[in-house]
Parts: structure tokens; sequence; C-alpha cells
């Protein structure tokens, strides 16, 4: 399956809902199944600072492929760490550069990667597409 | 022969005050909002909206320099709301009254010339523990400018001053207190504070943020040297606010920005100062937001303010009470004298999460440490969730709020 295809898979998934409580149920329910992130990897240095929510996110290089775990410490901000992490998890690193987030917009969730810094979301993104450039082959 | 009927205090319509407000018909969500953030920024009156558009509409020009009619125009229009400000503190002159663009601008501006005019090596200057960013980086810097050292005031369990360690000493030159804590609501004592520390010779600065929208503040009353406020969390537009100074003090204080309209005379070698308070309003104005400000004020002057301030009252006993029935649910904040403000932890809900679900229902409160992350680590949480009220909400809406904190925990536990 490649990105885009999984993404598409979000976006059936999210489509199932038809009002705003069953998707922030749903939602929730994603962070609370997300795996947890190895205690040992959830450092300051793994830390990425929100104004208000916290994320930790640690890469790892397998089989040429990137390898993401991830956290939050609030639970709304942890279900949408568990959708980037599905849909970028161990993909070639040229894969995840050159992916759009457009499929955030399409169920409904844009807010929560505004620029706004409250959920450190978009700074994780930021992050996942620079340890992605670090895993990229050298020419 | 018809007899003139004696004038009777109208009773307090919040009906006929959210009418005036073209915002609060707003969906958000698909649902009406209901808008707790009045902390953050209140919402603006029609008559202010329209205030400053009428002045880029029929009077746009810059002030204190042309000679032609509109410059004329728009400089009695900014004088005009001059006045307007120095009434409704009660600040003796005009003069004192210093327009900036919001209370982080005043503090700073405090906090360098103070700085400069005050401060030696050794010296100490002294805030509280509930201050807001504002009110602490500000000294921070100055501290370290002039190597003073900053201390504050410890705060009690009920969100107060535990003034018996007050940290005055004879080093201390600069008190530097907010009025009304923007988390917690706690109406200060600063009155009482500004007394001791006049006693002892200490200039005393007042972040009045909070304080201008729900209180009556009386400058010669409180006896501050300065007192700073915004006008966009008191139904005035962003980017406007005041510096009130004792005019003593201003007359010494050095300037803070240099530009046009600050200087008397100019030469390359050296400058000379305008009077008083333009010395300390260097470049262009904001006009638009000053008339803004000052029509503000006259719209809040409209209303008994005994009557607005009950209305206030009611709102946080209705909205404390039925807070406090959900299980887990702790207020930050218990001091006797609050304004309309309720800040509030759950047990094992992130406030981030319960801020969206609200935002979801249409409500809009604060979510996070409401920049004042010394207090946080005071009561030892990483954030809060803040309802903050004004004039124009109603019990209504706070029942809408409870309900929606109750779905939002269902859904988080």
């Amino acid at each position: 399956m490649t990105i885009e295809q999984a993404q598409q898979e979000v976006v059936d998934e999210f489509a199932l809902f038809s009002d705003w409580q069953d998707r922030y149920e749903h939602l929730i329910g994603l962070g609370k199944d997300l795996p947890l992130i190895a205690p040992a990897h959830k450092t300051e240095d793994n830390l990425v600072r929100g104004c208000q929510s916290r994320v930790w996110l640690h890469a790892k290089q397998e089989n040429n492929l990137v390898h993401f775990t991830a956290d939050s410490d609030a639970m709304i901000t942890k279900g949408i760490v568990a959708l980037l992490v599905r849909v970028y998890n161990d993909r070639p690193p040229q894969e995840i550069l050159s992916a759009s987030t457009a499929f955030i917009d399409r169920i409904g969730l844009r807010e929560h990667l505004s620029p706004n810094r409250a959920n450190g979301l978009s700074a994780m993104l930021d992050q996942m597409k620079r340890y992605a450039l670090a895993y990229s082959p050298r020419p | 022969m018809r007899t003139k009927a004696a004038p009777v205090a109208r009773p307090y319509d919040v009906e006929e005050v959210r009418a005036q407000f073209p915002i609060l018909k707003e969906l958000v969500h698909g649902r009406p909002l209901v808008y707790f953030d009045n902390a953050a920024t209140s919402q603006k009156p029609r008559r202010v909206i329209k205030a400053e558009s009428a002045y880029y509409a029929t009077i746009n020009a810059n002030v204190h320099r042309g000679v032609h009619t509109l410059s004329t125009k728009a400089t009695e229009a900014q004088e005009a709301a001059r006045e307007t400000v120095r009434k409704h503190i009660h600040a003796e002159h005009a003069r004192e009254v210093v327009f900036t663009s919001g209370t982080t601008a005043g503090i700073n501006l405090a906090a360098s010339s103070l700085g400069q005019l005050l401060l030696q090596p050794g010296d100490e200057v002294v805030i509280s523990g509930m201050e807001h960013h504002s009110n602490i980086v500000p000294w921070q810097l100055a501290c370290e400018r002039h190597g003073a050292t900053l201390k504050a005031i410890p705060i009690t369990d009920t969100g107060e001053w535990d003034l018996k360690k007050a940290p005055f000493s004879d080093r201390t030159r600069i008190l530097a207190i907010g009025h009304v804590s923007n988390t917690l609501g706690t109406i200060n004592p600063v009155k009482k504070l500004i007394a001791e520390a006049k006693k002892r010779g200490i200039t005393t600065v007042v972040d009045g943020a909070q304080a201008l929208a729900h209180l009556a503040v009386d400058v010669q009353a409180l006896g501050c040297d300065l007192y700073a406020f915004s006008g966009h969390k008191a139904y005035g537009p962003t980017g406007i606010g005041v510096l009130y100074g004792r005019e003593g003090l201003l007359d010494r204080m050095p300037p803070w920005q240099g530009g046009g309209e600050m200087i008397d005379t100019v030469t390359l070698e050296k400058s000379t100062w305008a009077r008083l308070p333009f010395k300390f309003e260097a470049g262009t104005p904001n006009i638009a937001g000053i008339i803004g400000l000052g029509e503000a004020i006259r719209w809040m002057e409209d209303y008994d303010k005994t009557a607005m301030a009950q209305h206030e009252q009611a709102l946080l006993e209705h909205a404390t009470q039925g807070l406090l029935a959900i299980d887990g649910l702790r207020i930050l904040g218990t001091a006797k004298e609050k304004v309309g403000v309720a800040s509030f932890v759950i047990d094992g809900v992130h406030h981030y999460d319960l801020g969206v679900l609200l935002d979801q229902q249409g409500i809009a409160v604060r979510t996070g440490h409401h920049c004042t992350q010394p207090l946080m680590d005071r009561f030892g949480v990483s954030g809060t969730t803040r309802a903050s009220f004004a004039c124009f909400n109603t019990i209504a809406e706070v029942d809408a709020m409870v309900a929606a904190v109750k779905k939002g925990v269902k859904m988080l536990r």
C-alpha cells in the first residue's frame, strides 16, 4: 500500500461518521490503540513541544524504510499522531518527503494542523519529514 | 401639565446588551457561539466598530502635524478620547495618559524607562507569583540590564497574595503587580500593597489589563505611580492601550522609543523631548484605535457599573456551582474577591482535549497556561481550562458550557 492509498483508507474510514461526536470518539479510540513509544525514547530530545499538548516522536531506519513511534499527553492529539504514524510509518524516505497532508483536511481535522502551535502536530509533521530527509539515500 | 419623571435606573437587560454585539450572531461548527474567552479579548459592540470605521471614512489624517481641516479633526478626536480615558480612570491630567499599543507595551515602557531611572546593581524589583508573562519578562530584562534582582510575592492555596511573605527590603525600588489575575480572576488588594510600598519609597506599577472591563478603576484612589491597560479586553479595539503615569514621575522618566512626535528639537548631535504625554508617543499613533477606545469607554459608562458587575458575579456563581458538580473537577482560584473567571482542571482530562471538544459544541474557552507558567508551577498543573465572562454572557450560556464539559469528560474518560 502506498502513502496515498493509506490516506484514502483513512478518508474512507472517517466518511462513516456523520457527526462530530462519532468522529472524535473514533479519533480518541485510535489514540488509545497507538502502540506506545518505548519509555527509553520518551526523552527531552524526542519531545516536539506544543504550547499545550506535547508530542514525542522517535524514528529509526530499518531496511531503507523509516520507522516511527510516537505518543502525546493529550488524547485527541494522540489520535492524530496515530493517524500520521499509520500513514507515514515504514515508508521509503522519498515517499514521505513527497506526500501531501491534504487527507487531514478531508477528514475535517485541518484545525489541528494549523500553525497556532497549540498541540505540536504541525511541528511533529515537520519533524517526520526532517527524519525522512536525514535518512534519504545520498546522491 | 406634564410632570417630569424622576430618572429611574434601568435594570440590567442582558438581551439588550447582547443585541449590540454583531459577532454573537455567528455560528461555530453550526452552533450558536458561546464566547467565554473574554479575559483573552472581549467582543466589540457595534458602536466601537462604527467609530473606528467612521474615522477612516471621514476624518483620516495624521495628528498634531497638519494645518489642514482633516488633521485638525483627527487631532481633536484623538485628544477627546484621551480626555475620556482621563475621566474614566480619574487621572488628574490628560497629559498623564500615554497611548501605547497595549498593556505589554505599557509595561515594557515602564520597565525600560524606570529601570534606567531607578535601578542600580543590587537593587530589587518585586512582582507577584501570579503575574502574566507580560508583567514578568520586561522586569527580568530590566533587572538583567542593571544588575538588579527580581523577587516575587508567594501565592496562597486560594490564589491570593501571601502578603506576610512580601519580599520587600531596603533595596526594593519597584513594585509591579497585577490588579486582577487573568488566570484565576482574583481581585488583588492593590491599594493596600501600594500604600505599604509608598511608605518604603518604592515606585509602583499596576498591570490593569484584566481590571478595566470589570472594575471601576481610580488611579488616584489606588495611589499607584503607573497603571497599564489594553483597550481590547474592555470592549475596545486591539492594538491600543494606555499607560497612565503620575506627572511628577513621567517628567523624570527617560523616553523609551525615539522618533517623530516625541521630540521638541533635533540636531545631529542632540535632541530635546516633547512635553507630556508626547515624549512617550513616538511615531504616528494608532489614531483609529484611540478613537475606538474612547468609544468603548463611553459605551461602558452608559451602563451602571454595579449592575454590570452583579450580572457577571451571578454568571460566576452559577458556573462555579455547575462545574463543581462534575466528578474530579477542581477550580483554581477560590478567593472571595474575583471577577468572572472560572479556571479548572479535571482528573484524567487534558485541557487541550477538553478545549477541542468544547469548541466542537460552539463554546470558546481558553486552555493552557494562560501566559502564567510560574503560577501553573505553583499549583502543580501544566494548564487549565478557563471560562471568562463578560457583560453580554447569559446564564443559559453557562448551562450550555457545563453540559458541554460533562459531554466532553464522558468522551475522554
